[in-house]
């Protein structure tokens, strides 16, 4: 398989990339890891007239914290980098699960955090994480410089409100606070396999009460799920077994799998029930029910 | 067209190739490298995997450009001064294959892993191949094989002083 023709560019700064974006607005299409777009591109599902590949920008690879805690995470940081953080594993332990199980091992070396957010797949695992934690997408433009909320960043499957002359320079993630916790359980057939389900929590405590929880949800509904009533249902409380069940049946019930090769709509539905619930014990030390 | 530049097992060619070759047909049909193999065509397998700059990469799913100024490494570049890489006599000593079409895939990314890790446990290297493909091993002599490699890339221990007499 190869892609229909198109012309090749690659710029070696944000201001020549989002130049190039604006000139050409919806014929261009970005090129960071290439691990969606190329095989979108071979099976002709994408046909660009021009690719940017902005792998050539440098400062777009860095995973930093700003003085406010914030994460801030480049365009151009691959998973692989993801998967060695040792900031991750210390204070982002559901962005730390996540990374490993993002695709396969040789895929994680191209593809990026950023990329996958605005390939906007509707299984995708980043999305499920991004919603639990809560973070900004920033988009750069030759007239402006954009924070999506990610809450309000997937427009539908494949569809971000990404606009064609914005280049995603980043993401941040915000900071969660000195006492929170978190995972991201994936159950998936093989190694690089679309989760059947995928599950992130995220809780953060103050004096043994949730200040503020997320749960998002992969594979189980026509993007990814924030579960927010399960939230809801955390926020305020202490975590018991009793809570985390209650917050287990919430997810599930805010899941819309459909039945599919890789299970039934019940099963799946129950795995996020599984999930949340062995997720925020495993994560929290709370002796399970 | 675009014009680029790579070096390729250490020799540098350059060329003036359309934008949406891939990486695997310009190794494979421009510079006649065919030892990289086409598997799934689908980012699935890793039968394609190369080394750019170091790292495995599938190769049906990057274009030659990108590469403009790196340094690829493919099966053929594992031989070096006409001997074999302790990851190839892994693979010859513990028989890690059968019909050989996910071998090369195979042993660049185990080549990969224990640059980075040259004391990687069972499951780190299941873990390290476990977005290769093999359909006729069941994988557990190709296991075997990344520690043999590992095993024979340990450097000699120090002789212990003999005390002079």
């Amino acid at each position: 398989m190869f892609p229909a023709n198109f012309d090749y560019v690659a710029p070696t700064t944000v201001n020549e990339a989002v130049k190039l974006l604006a000139e050409h607005g919806e014929d261009a299409k970005v090129l960071a890891g290439g691990q969606s777009l190329i095989p979108l591109m071979k099976l002709r599902f994408a046909a660009p007239l021009l690719l940017i590949d902005i792998n050539r920008i440098e400062g777009l690879d860095d995973i930093t914290l700003d003085k406010a805690g914030t994460l801030r995470i480049g365009a151009l940081v691959r998973n692989r980098a993801l998967e060695r953080s040792d900031l991750l594993k210390k204070k982002y332990p559901t962005m730390a699960a996540a990374a490993p199980l993002i695709s396969d091992p040789i895929v994680r070396n191209q593809g990026t955090f950023v990329g996958s957010l605005c390939h906007a797949d509707p299984q995708g695992d980043w999305g499920s994480v991004m919603l639990a934690l809560g973070g900004e997408i920033v988009a750069r433009s030759t007239k402006s410089t954009r924070r999506i909320p990610i809450t309000k960043f997937f427009d539908g499957p494949f569809t971000s409100v990404l606009r064609p002359d914005e280049l995603a320079v980043g993401a941040t993630v915000v900071d969660p606070g000195p006492r929170s916790f978190g995972t991201y359980l994936k159950l998936e057939r093989k190694v690089g396999d679309f989760a059947t389900v995928g599950v992130a929590v995220f809780v953060s405590t103050e004096r043994g009460v949730v200040r503020r929880a997320g749960i998002g949800l992969t594979g189980v509904g026509p993007g990814n799920i924030k579960a927010t009533e399960a939230e809801q249902a955390l926020v305020g409380a202490r975590l018991s077994a009793k809570t985390i069940t209650e917050a287990a049946r919430l997810a599930a019930a805010a899941s819309d799998p459909q039945t599919d090769v890789r299970g039934s709509a019940d099963y799946k539905r129950d795995i996020v029930r599984v999930f949340v619930e062995r997720g925020l014990t495993q994560s929290t030390s709370v002796k399970a029910a | 067209m675009t014009q680029f530049s790579v070096t390729v097992n250490g020799q540098k060619w350059e060329d003036d190739i359309e934008a949406r070759l891939l990486l695997v047909h310009f190794l494979r049909d421009n510079l006649v490298l065919q030892g990289t193999h086409v598997g799934c065509d689908t980012t699935s397998c890793g039968a394609c995997t190369v080394l750019v700059d170091g790292l495995p990469v599938k190769s049906c799913t990057m274009f030659a450009v990108q590469t403009d100024g790196r340094e690829i490494t493919t099966v053929e570049g594992l031989k070096q001064n006409g001997e074999l890489d302790p990851i190839q006599v892994g693979f010859k000593e513990e028989h890690g294959l059968q019909c050989g079409f996910c071998t090369p895939g195979m042993m660049l990314v185990s080549r990969a892993l224990l640059d980075e890790n040259p004391d990687p446990s069972e499951e780190e290297i299941r873990w390290a191949l476990s977005g290769n493909l093999c359909r006729c091993t069941g994988y557990q002599n190709i296991v075997k094989a990344v520690q043999h490699a590992a095993e024979a890339m340990k450097p000699e221990p120090e002789p212990a002083l003999s005390r002079r007499k």
